[in-house]
């Protein structure tokens, strides 16, 4: 990484988010996933003669979401054009896009960069989104000397979400990126499936030296479908490109595809090979007019945005601006938490605690994802009550969430089960306390000594006779005043 | 029974003069008489026909008949039909056979109406004088040495040698109004939107659009009350109320506006055309008609944007065409640039390949803005000229063609004067007006002169009824070529 100080990295994104559409965006075949091939391509999507293409408006719906999220301009008026060029997989041998007209201009993402408390927040401005279709897959694999071609992913509503080059780190762009998959999972306009391609980043990078006004020239890294794969491509592709200009090398404008065995970036085509698309405005649609009450009717269903329910966390339940960040980074995990509060548990911080913690954690192991939970809402609230008042330990807690997450009840009934009720009758604990001290001389003898190390070994006998039950801070109290 | 119109076969069909069967066995007759000579149908399946006639019998018996069940129609083969191959007269479809039928068809089929065949077109319906077909130059009924025009040439030959009653055609830049002149028949070109295009294979979606050739103004509003109606699969298709287009053949022509646009009696129009339409006129002022002269300045440059425009979205309609998925693939080929290469230069004939040519030029990278814009420009001046001039007339009358029928071969070699003999038409559609050809006179060698009408959007019952009007007072329209 020779002199990487030296250079400022600067990178801007192009997503391709799949819409979650039941049907094409110009035919009404379905969009699903995993079909046998071509069993979903309707003769619009085959491109046979004499077809016409019909805009699904319920894409467009899903554009105008995104768009009033991210504060963008909705156009009254966009264009669809033919991208034209010849490949198997392009039935038609156009793509519709948008091109110099699209339906959602501008607008801006705030993203956390880092995590914990050394998260800093950067705003990465969009230059556009607009919808277009899909191309088929080509496959190279299945069939000797021939390639196979699958037309059901043909004519599936992309929307495009274009940055600005706003980026300066691949840490940047990663959380530029995972901020925007989780917004658009949050507006339910994408499944966010990245291995079935449903989110996929093309990153522009480019480099300079520091203090420079002008951009170095740019090569784009295509289709990179996991956030791993894009900070090692980009990692990748600023070292190169250091290195090259370091070597008295010129960076020349290219499209080039990141190979993670090797770990490297290759060439695909160079802009003075790029091909003329030809675009121009499909006479087979007309202009895309969006009204006033359109827009007004979509805002008006539109959820409560991540960035304004964080900041109602915050305010409302006293939460940290990184507790609250991370509970509103899915749609799933801040729907948990509200309905954990809605069933009864009352300390909001704790509820918060532990979706962040024991839940998290679980979840992540599992694989499965919040609304899937063995412990509901409805369960987590119970256990949160019973440390509420004093009936469980944190450390019995644990227990308790254990035996719910593998199906054995609600913390009530674990409780009686296993008798994990604490102990918090005086009485009680001031016997065991005495029962300790007795067979403990040498800690109590060390403790005077001024060894307060002792005290601890001394609490840790109590709970291990209490069998963990006895409530520490009573434990805690009775010894001090026992020894004192 | 070949000559009699629409209404005298519907009434005999009804008063079980002839059966359906009957009927579609004399044209088929017919055909197989003539069409060796006059190459009108590319295709023609007898068995197919007969069954749908007894079909049409049935409903005739079972007394659920509409106007035009049982009638037979011989259909441009650029309407995709299920059971019948549609080629399009390309070696490109030579074999394809739809999996769908086009609105139009379904829209006969659901009258009751017998498909005779298949007829004969310039490939894509790019020409105008049927000599770019594939399946073979069609002959002139009147004059076997002269072209019957094009595209719909094989239409317009099949009504004048009355081997079909009644036929669909389209037209993009005159390729119905032209044959219908050159071989002395009728034929409506209506406002853009009004016939569904799914199902008729594109040449230039902007411009194209299906109509009514048949013998008469009165056979044409027949045909044209079944052929229109909204296809929501057809984004271009108008949402309107159902009218009956036979409304206005009665009405008189007392004060009705005739304009008389200067530029289409100047140079370039043949004598003999020019007396006929004089003639023509002078008739309909006895009707009681007015005449108005007006302008249309920018008519001139119809010609020159229209072979702007019409190729550019050629060159991207036609990319479809590749030999991946159907259609003519090349016997050898290399690697797949060269399939594509090798498929398209054996598939497509010489004018396709020149538009298509003319087309990706004028869409390139640096060429777009003088050539497609400027063009799109010119579109909007001229339907502006046509909107200054419906301020002072009804409709708009004058010659559909500057010559009458020209010797096969006479043009082939040049492709502008081949363009020019549309000069009068495509004006209509650039502008997307509805615009007719009916016969009035004949010219030169004693071929057909076609008298030209273009009226204001939505008015083709007006249209027809002048039409009517004028062949109620005159017997153009009956005449037929000897020997047939």
């Amino acid at each position: 990484m020779a002199g990487r100080k030296d250079w400022e990295v600067v990178i801007g994104l192009e997503t391709h988010t799949q819409l979650t559409t039941a049907s094409k965006i110009f035919s009404g075949a379905s969009t699903a996933f995993g079909a046998a091939p071509n069993t979903q391509a309707s003769v619009v999507d085959l491109a046979l003669p004499g077809v016409l293409p019909v805009l699904n408006k319920g894409a467009v719906d899903c554009a105008i979401k995104f768009g009033l999220a991210v504060g963008s301009h909705i156009a009254e008026k966009s264009i669809f054009a033919r991208k034209n060029y010849f490949y198997p997989d392009l039935p038609k041998g156009y793509q519709i896009s948008q091109f110099e007209i699209p339906v959602v201009q501008g607008g801006s993402l705030t993203i956390q960069v880092g995590s914990g408390q050394e998260a800093v927040s950067k705003t990465v401005r969009l230059t556009r989104a607009h919808l277009e279709e899909d191309a088929g897959k080509s496959l190279h694999e299945d069939f000797a000397g021939m390639s196979g071609i699958d037309l059901n992913r043909a004519g599936t509503p992309l929307l495009e979400i274009v940055s600005e080059p706003d980026m300066r780190s691949s840490a940047e762009a990663v959380a530029y990126a995972k901020s925007l998959h989780s917004l658009v999972m949050w507006l339910g306009i994408c499944d966010g499936n990245m291995q079935e391609g449903s989110f996929r980043c093309d990153a522009n990078v480019s480099v300079r030296k520091k203090g420079a006004t002008e951009y170095g020239t740019r090569r784009e890294i295509k289709n990179l479908n996991s956030f791993r794969f894009l900070e090692k491509a980009i990692e990748t592709e600023i070292d190169w490109q250091i290195e090259t200009l370091e070597d008295g090398g010129k960076i020349r404008q290219a499209t080039v595809l990141y190979d993670p065995d090797k770990n490297e970036t290759r060439e695909m085509r160079s802009k003075e090979d790029a091909m003329d698309y030809r675009y121009f405005p499909d006479p087979d649609l007309l202009p895309l007019a969006v009204s006033a009450e359109m827009v007004a009717a979509i805002r008006a269903s539109m959820p409560e945005l991540p960035e304004a329910m964080c900041a109602r966390f915050m305010a409302q339940y006293g939460l940290s601006a990184y507790d609250a960040g991370v509970l509103t980074g899915s749609h799933a995990l801040a729907d948990y938490f509200s309905a954990t509060l809605a069933a009864g548990a009352a300390d909001a911080k704790t509820a918060a605690n532990w979706i962040l913690g024991d839940l998290s954690g679980r979840l992540n192991e599992a694989d499965i994802g919040a609304a899937a939970a063995p412990v509901t809402p409805a369960l987590l609230a119970g256990l949160i009550k019973r440390i509420a008042d004093g009936t469980l330990s944190s450390k019995l807690a644990k227990e308790v969430f254990a035996a719910m997450w593998a199906g054995e009840g609600d913390a009530d009934r674990i409780i009686e089960a296993k008798g994990l009720r604490q102990i918090s009758d005086s009485g009680a604990i001031e016997k065991i306390v005495d029962e300790v001290l007795a067979a403990n001389p040498k800690s109590v003898e060390e403790f005077r000594a001024g060894r307060e190390k002792a005290f601890n070994a001394l609490v840790g006998q109590v709970m291990k006779a209490s069998k963990g039950k006895a409530n520490p801070a009573q434990v805690n109290d009775i010894l001090k005043r026992k020894l004192g | 029974m070949q000559n009699a119109s629409l209404k005298q076969l519907s009434a005999a069909l009804a008063a079980k003069q002839i059966s359906s069967v009957e009927l579609t066995r004399l044209f088929l007759d017919r055909i197989k008489a003539l069409n060796g000579d006059l190459n009108a149908f590319i295709t023609v399946d007898e068995g197919f026909s007969l069954a749908q006639a007894k079909a049409a019998d049935a409903r005739l018996a079972a007394g659920t008949a509409d106007p035009l069940t049982g009638i037979p129609i011989a259909h441009k083969d650029i309407f995709v039909t299920r059971g019948m191959r549609t080629t399009c007269a390309s070696k490109m479809l030579e074999n394809y056979v739809s999996p769908y039928d086009a609105h139009v068809i379904e829209q006969f089929s659901a009258a009751g109406t017998v498909t005779l065949g298949k007829t004969n077109m310039d490939e894509f319906a790019m020409g105008s004088s049927n000599e770019t077909s594939y399946f073979g130059k069609v002959k002139n009924p009147w004059a076997r040495e002269a072209v019957p025009g094009g595209s719909s040439g094989g239409a317009a030959a099949s009504l004048a040698a009355r081997m079909a009653p009644a036929a669909t055609g389209t037209d993009t830049g005159g390729s119905i109004r032209q044959p219908a002149a050159l071989c002395g028949v009728s034929g409506l070109k209506p406002t853009y939107g009004t016939v569904s295009r799914f199902g008729m294979i594109a040449f230039a979606s902007s411009l194209d659009q299906g109509g009514p050739m048949a013998k008469s103004a009165e056979d044409l509003g027949l045909l044209l009350n079944v052929m229109t109606g909204f296809d929501p699969r057809d984004s271009t298709s108008l949402e309107r109320d159902k009218e009956d287009y036979t409304r206005d053949l009665d009405r008189p022509l007392q004060g009705l506006r005739i304009g008389l646009p200067k530029e289409h009696f100047g140079e370039g129009l043949g004598a003999d055309v020019a007396k006929a339409i004089e003639a023509a006129l002078t008739e309909f002022k006895k009707l009681g008609a007015i005449i108005v002269d007006i302008s249309l300045p920018n008519g001139r440059l119809s010609v020159p944007a229209y072979y702007v425009i019409a190729p550019a979205e050629a060159s991207s309609n036609l990319s479809r065409f590749d030999g991946v998925r159907y259609g003519h693939r090349a016997p050898e080929y290399g690697d797949l640039m060269d399939m594509y290469k090798k498929s398209r230069a054996q598939g497509f004939g010489a004018e396709v390949k020149r538009r298509i040519l003319i087309g990706t030029y004028v869409l390139s990278h640096g060429y777009y803005d003088a050539y497609y814009l400027k063009a799109q420009k010119l579109r909007r001046l001229i339907a502006q000229d046509f909107k200054a001039a419906f301020e002072q007339c009804d409709l708009i009358l004058g010659p559909t063609s500057p010559s009458v029928a020209f010797d096969i071969g006479a043009k082939a070699a040049d492709p502008v004067q081949m363009y020019l003999n549309d000069i009068y038409t495509i004006a209509a559609n650039l502008a997307g007006l509805p615009a007719m050809s009916i016969p009035c006179g004949f010219g030169n060698h004693g071929r057909p002169v076609g008298l030209h009408i273009v009226g204001n959007y939505f008015t083709e019952a007006r249209m027809l009824g002048a039409a009517h009007q004028y062949q109620q007072a005159t017997d153009w329209h009956t005449h037929q070529p000897q020997g047939i």
